[in-house]
């Protein structure tokens, strides 16, 4: 049977944590709530999306008008500015499906499934636009589009995996399900991660290597200011949009909640 | 080759791809939360 958000034991109108997980971590849950996450999401969505349209367009502006282009590849390096942050959108968000399954299979909160669901589609969407961005970039720099190379195939892959959990996410539903398939499923994928960070070290690949790390960066900063203001605004673009997405998600939930109280009645 | 095609045509799929997302995900929230 399916852990129904408004069947749980968190669920409600009212806001007083209501724990049913002895040895859980109580700041967790108190998020967790359903009816506390809505009073938060409300306000946050607008909040987020704004301020992830402003910073796009500051940093679309920067990033075409105000960098200098690249002594190697010219003007076509401007690309780097919505490339970079589809990659970050594409593994960040598989990361983060990653952590609320875990979530959803050791505190069995549906809202982490819910959030699962929610991230699952835009995730998808940024990988297919990290791939589209890439190839486009490719074209004039490499010569070509694609390169069947360690970093694009291990992205393609992602992408991949990313239907095949949007696939069975929904299957579950339909059938159901505990959410414990494709929690595990959303748990297995993340070993491509560190295959698409470390490809262009593991094997020689027509993609440059890592550019950006921890300790700085191999770009020059006349180049670089930009990207953090790109990736600051996707991120917030890319949140207001799962926000918006779970609640979808639960809205419909307890609609369906409501249809089978009145059906047993 | 000129390059501006390829810069604007990654920009403009990105900016149209991520508008139509938001669009898309505001407009199944309002219908759902009616």
């Amino acid at each position: 049977m399916c852990p129904c958000v408004t069947d749980h034991p968190n669920a409600g109108g009212d806001d007083r944590p209501r724990f049913a997980y002895p040895g859980a971590v109580p700041a967790l849950h108190a998020f967790a709530n359903p009816a506390r996450f809505l009073k938060i999401a409300r306000p946050l969505t607008p909040i987020l999306w704004w301020a992830g349209v402003a910073l796009i367009a500051v940093g679309c502006w920067a990033g075409l008008t105000q960098t200098p282009a690249d002594y190697l590849q010219g003007e076509t390096v401007r690309i780097l500015y919505i490339h970079v942050p589809a990659a970050w959108l594409g593994m960040g968000g598989w990361s983060s499906i990653a952590v609320s399954s875990i979530v959803f299979l050791v505190w069995r909160h549906p809202l982490a499934m819910i959030a699962a669901r929610a991230i699952a589609a835009p995730g998808a969407i940024f990988a297919a636009l990290c791939l589209v961005t890439g190839a486009i970039w490719g074209r004039p720099t490499w010569g070509t589009w694609w390169q069947w190379d360690g970093r694009l195939t291990s992205m393609l892959l992602l992408f991949f995996v990313y239907l095949g959990f949007i696939a069975l996410a929904q299957a579950d539903r339909e059938r159901d399900g505990d959410g414990r398939i494709p929690a595990l499923y959303g748990i297995a994928g993340t070993v491509l991660l560190p295959v698409i960070r470390y490809s262009v070290v593991w094997w020689n690949t027509l993609h440059q290597g890592p550019s950006i790390g921890l300790t700085g960066s191999s770009i020059d900063r006349a180049l670089l200011w930009p990207l953090p203001i790109m990736l600051a605004g996707f991120s917030f673009f890319f949140g207001a949009v799962v926000l918006m997405r779970m609640r979808t998600m639960l809205a419909r939930e307890k609609a369906e909640a409501r249809l089978r109280r009145r059906a047993r009645a | 080759m000129n390059p501006w095609p390829f810069v604007t045509g990654a920009y403009a799929l990105t900016l149209v791809a991520a508008a139509v997302v938001a669009w898309w995900s505001w407009r199944q929230m309002r219908d759902a939360e009616k």
